[in-house]
């Protein structure tokens, strides 16, 4: 026997931690661990409201699943772009004041 | 209490903390190894829930392979090692975050704690079993499960195509003296 009310806490207390951590960090790498975070917390509720008697087609943990692959895709493609960030602007901190100058580069490419 | 709960609990303490250290530490790299504990503290939460191909599937994916990348991209990003106050916003942000943060632990506890609250589950003998869920993916959901396949290559070309542009970019940018100075002025 399990009191679901245990994990639905939990599941609460990980999606403050993950949207304090978006707001509280300028390293972007670290706002992406903030996410990670959310997405978890997100994670655990599935699965604790797939744990409820009377559910079907087994949706909690099959849409874990899902999520677990989703946040592995957009992992990937967030962390290409600030390897991108970083090479352009030399660092990865979000609050900095973006570089709006004119690059010729870029005419070339449009 | 019975004894899946003080082993949620327990696991579940583990969680947040490692977790709110991950988010508060002031050394970069040990952001990323508590974020690897409460990662993985998670799959032992999903394993006392009874999940074990979810709890399995996270430590595979989520420990294996998403920590590893986050490490390897604070490698590549020249993380400072030691502790460095500059990963941090100013401290009022931080301030506003925290009430935000606990604003929506308290909405989400608000809502979720009635509707879970005295629904207890006899999880020894479990309604989704393993294979029950195996049963559900290629057969109820295997069309979504074929579709997600289709996002991780797309997600694979997505991210080499965005490193690549820019390289080619740069590439442009170092050698384009010849072909300014025989076009002349492009205005």
């Amino acid at each position: 026997m399990i009191h679901l009310s245990l994990p639905a806490a939990l599941a609460a207390l990980l999606a403050g931690i993950g949207v304090y951590g978006v707001l509280a960090r300028r390293n972007a790498v670290l706002v992406l661990i903030g996410v990670e975070l959310v997405l978890n917390a997100a994670n655990l509720l599935l699965v604790t409201a797939g744990s409820r008697p009377g559910t079907q087609l087994s949706a909690g943990p099959v849409l874990t699943l899902f999520v677990i692959t989703i946040a592995a895709a957009e992992i990937t493609v967030a962390l290409a772009i600030i390897l991108v960030m970083f090479r352009k602007a030399g660092h990865i901190d979000l609050t900095a004041v973006p570089d709006l100058t004119d690059d010729p580069a870029d005419e070339g490419v449009s | 209490m019975t004894t899946r709960d003080i082993v949620f609990a327990a696991v579940g303490v583990v969680t947040a903390l490692s977790a709110l250290l991950s988010v508060t530490t002031k050394h970069v790299v040990h952001a990323a190894l508590w974020l690897l504990v409460s990662l993985g503290s998670l799959a032992g939460a999903y394993l006392v829930l009874g999940q074990e191909l979810v709890g399995l599937v996270q430590l595979l994916v989520y420990v294996g392979a998403i920590v590893v990348l986050v490490l390897f991209a604070l490698m590549l990003t020249r993380a400072p090692i030691g502790p460095h106050a500059e990963i941090d916003t100013p401290w009022w942000q931080r301030v506003a975050g925290a009430v935000l943060g606990g604003a929506t632990t308290a909405l989400l506890a608000s809502l979720l704690l009635p509707l879970f609250s005295g629904v207890s589950v006899d999880l020894d003998t479990p309604t989704t079993t393993t294979p029950q869920v195996a049963q559900a993916i290629f057969g109820t959901w295997v069309w979504p499960f074929e579709l997600l396949s289709v996002l991780l290559l797309v997600a694979l070309i997505g991210a080499f195509a965005v490193s690549r542009l820019v390289l080619r970019r740069d590439a442009d940018e170092r050698a384009p003296v010849p072909a300014a100075a025989a076009t002349g002025d492009r205005g």
